[in-house]
């Protein structure tokens, strides 16, 4: 996360070659990325662009899915088997014989996921994924992102949205002016006053709220719903407990 | 990457004395320029007019760009010299590919050392064009306002088609891989998108002017008028006697041509 021209995008690209380190080294499991082309980085790291627009040029969803497995070279048996996995995972199934150019945004979206998504590359980097979706669709990406890092995927994701981030308490990376600025668990990194200002971010509401009730003895580093209803459960049966004493 | 052609193209925002000067009366000297490059083959004149421009460029210091988008230009110019070369003798195959880079170079100067809105404003003030574009298209701005788009549109079209890359790069793409053949057919899946936003792009436009109350008045005032200073007099000078110098030789004399 960072504000407009931090570098994140820059720094998204270096992943998979597009552009290479012109000072120090940049590495993919072990294998220095000036010594191998896009092609072959791009099957370990697979980069979802922000405007679907960018990439969707086939007649149909079905093609534009299949398109990166035939780069890549897969048989033709496997590359029908996973686009059908794939189309049916991000709920794009019935649109598999569709032109992409006939979907809504967030489908066009959708698409430009499963496109990368196919070839099942063990890093997924997200370049802003939730401009321009509903809540619905959010939710739907949040899961499928969690589902993902269950099966051992890493996902990064480029993002504004503190309150998408807030509610899944990854890892943070904050970037300012092209450098890292701060690292570390959600909750420590977008509760803290100074660093959200310096990436010119908004601190989530749930931090806000709990920056403020301070003064009553709750922590400040708090960021998602769940561990706010569990203080707040917490806190409210002990004044329960002291209201039943006292009468 | 053949984009970066397009870097010699896009105008760089300096504040030098080619920037300022008046561009009608740059256009005038690409057209001088321009003129005597397609007249005449004769190499010693080619090559006078390119190192001409030299000066200008580094005065207006975009050299380094320049010298980028005619390390792009090595393949399309070899290529004119080897058609040219078996189809003909060899000095007009050298006389070719100079005018070759000539054209660029010129053109390249112009566009680096122009700003659109110069251009848009110089391009309002000829008279044939206003008529024209009101007997067109019943406005007389209109012609302008569409040669400034198109030229503003060039460094935006460049950003789009390095995303359009970069997005089908790491799809598995491989642009230079593969014969002739299939090296144009990787292109496919760069061209389709990118003209499929230009085009989404222009109905935008459309519908952002005429919520803006585009075409407007018949007679718009500008924050800047464009004013003839000295030095753009000059220039004005230098080229129309070259132009003219340029046609008076050419129909006096035999000059071979191709």
């Amino acid at each position: 996360m960072g504000e407009n021209g931090a570098g994140k995008t820059t720094l998204a690209k270096q992943l998979n070659g597009l552009l290479k380190p012109t000072l120090g080294r940049v590495t993919v499991d072990g294998d220095d990325t000036t010594k191998k082309s896009v092609a072959q980085l791009s099957r370990k790291v697979g980069i979802v662009f922000q405007n679907p627009d960018h990439l969707l040029f086939s007649e149909t969803v079905r093609e534009e899915v299949g398109f990166a497995l035939k780069n890549f070279g897969f048989e033709p048996g496997v590359v029908v088997k996973q686009v059908e996995r794939t189309l049916e995972a991000l709920d794009l199934a019935h649109y598999a014989d569709t032109s992409p150019f006939l979907l809504s945004g967030g489908e066009r979206k959708r698409v430009a996921l499963a496109a990368v998504l196919a070839w099942e590359p063990d890093y997924l980097i997200l370049d802003e994924p939730t401009i321009g979706q509903d809540y619905q669709q959010k939710e739907r990406l949040r899961n499928f992102i969690l589902q993902l890092n269950s099966q051992g995927k890493a996902v990064v994701m480029v993002t504004h949205d503190v309150e998408f981030v807030a509610e899944c308490n990854p890892k943070v990376v904050l970037m300012s002016k092209g450098e890292i600025v701060a690292q570390g668990q959600a909750d420590e990194v977008l509760s803290d006053d100074g660093l959200i200002e310096k990436a010119s971010l908004v601190k989530p509401q749930m931090a806000k709220l709990f920056s403020q009730l301070s003064e009553f003895g709750f922590p400040r580093d708090v960021v998602d719903v769940h561990r706010a209803k569990m203080l707040l459960g917490e806190k409210l049966s002990e004044v329960r407990v002291r209201v039943a004493q006292s009468s | 990457m053949s984009l970066r052609v397009l870097n010699g193209f896009k105008f760089s925002s300096l504040k030098t004395p080619v920037h300022r000067l008046d561009p009608r009366a740059k256009f005038l000297l690409v057209i001088g320029i321009i003129v005597p490059s397609l007249l005449f083959t004769n190499i010693y004149l080619l090559v006078g007019l390119l190192i001409v421009q030299v000066p200008l460029l580094m005065v207006g210091r975009v050299t380094k760009r320049w010298l980028q988008s005619l390390r792009a230009g090595v393949f399309l110019s070899a290529l004119i010299f080897v058609v040219n070369f078996f189809t003909g003798p060899l000095v007009n195959a050298v006389a070719l590919t100079l005018r070759f880079l000539l054209l660029m170079t010129t053109f390249s100067f112009f566009f680096m050392t122009t700003s659109p809105d110069d251009l848009g404003l110089a391009i309002d003030k000829v008279g044939f064009i206003r008529w024209l574009s009101r007997r067109w298209l019943g406005y007389p701005n209109a012609l302008s306002f569409t040669f400034t788009t198109a030229v503003r549109l060039v460094p935006t079209m460049a950003v789009d088609a390095q995303t359009v890359v970069d997005a089908q790069r790491s799809r598995g793409l491989e642009l230079d891989k593969g014969n002739l053949l299939k090296r144009v057919r990787n292109y496919i899946p760069i061209l389709i998108p990118l003209l499929l936003i230009a085009i989404r792009r222009s109905l935008e436009l459309a519908e952002a002017l005429e919520a803006r109350g585009f075409p407007g008045k018949e007679r718009r005032t500008s924050l800047f008028e464009l004013r003839f200073k000295p030095v753009d007099y000059l220039l004005l000078g230098i080229s129309l006697g070259g132009i003219v110098l340029s046609f008076w030789v050419f129909f006096h004399y035999h000059v071979p041509t191709i």
